[in-house]
């Protein structure tokens, strides 16, 4: 009984240095809350639509305060990190991928390509004009 | 010692909740990209522009399927969350339930303004 103290035990969260995948994940579930939460900033927004085109004017006007667009912009990255790190648990899901050296490779990957749409995103939103023409959306 | 495991969901309602969880987190991949479209459009285009792209019959199919998903795809995620979080059966009920009763309210919001959009010009 006398090395009962030995005993391994569990990672203390506040002296434990996380591994990135450990960050990713944490960080995918708190997105996932932010994003429900955000859906009652989606309900405003087609709100506004249906509202006619006061409404529509006073939403925009509202949505270009900077700290609105700061939250905004919060969003648009945390979709597209949700979204990332949730083609990877699909991934894994079809029963592919758990060799441990494709983790952190994964986890890198995932970090740049929601940035990298987040970017694209932003520029989109700057040139809207010009690309709406191009596309004919 | 005897455990017992808390029995408020069944194992056939847990491998429901993981599959719909991938099922709708799979309509959700594309429809994301959708929805970053129609917030640019909201954000930035003129009131009619905006109007007549949504009412497409593409973009309602896309805005309706994307209004069923996401919503159940958040309360399929928020019940994880609580149940991990909340160890008090009662409490974790109150919060799953609240949620699920928000979201549903917040749906049917969101559906009465898509028939008013609908019902416009």
């Amino acid at each position: 009984m006398s090395n009962i103290n030995n005993r391994p035990t569990s990672p203390h969260l506040q002296i434990y240095r996380l591994p990135l995948t450990a960050v990713i994940s944490i960080t995918h579930r708190i997105t996932g809350v932010f994003l429900s939460v955000g859906l009652v900033l989606f309900v405003y927004i087609l709100y506004s639509v249906a509202g006619g085109l006061n409404a529509y004017a006073l939403m925009q006007a509202n949505m270009n305060l900077w700290q609105v667009q700061v939250i905004y912009w919060g969003f648009v990255y945390a979709l597209f990190f949700h979204l990332c790190h949730g083609v990877r648990h699909l991934i894994w899901d079809s029963g592919k991928s758990f060799a441990n050296n494709t983790l952190n490779c994964f986890a890198v990957i995932e970090l740049f390509v929601s940035l990298m749409l987040t970017l694209i995103t932003f520029i989109f939103y700057l040139n809207t004009e010009v690309l709406w023409s191009i596309l004919h959306l | 010692m005897e455990h017992t495991p808390p029995l408020t969901i069944s194992s056939s309602k847990g491998t429901f909740h993981w599959v719909m969880q991938r099922i709708t987190a799979l309509g959700l991949v594309p429809l994301s990209f959708w929805l970053i479209i129609f917030l640019n459009k909201c954000l930035t285009a003129p009131y009619i522009n905006t109007l007549s792209w949504l009412k497409t019959p593409l973009n309602l199919i896309c805005i309706f399927t994307w209004l069923v998903l996401v919503f159940y795809h958040a309360a399929l995620g928020l019940q994880v969350v609580i149940e991990d979080y909340i160890a008090t059966a009662s409490i974790r009920f109150v919060a799953i339930w609240g949620t699920n009763l928000s979201f549903i309210f917040l749906v049917l919001i969101a559906f009465c303004q898509l028939l008013n959009i609908l019902s416009i010009g």
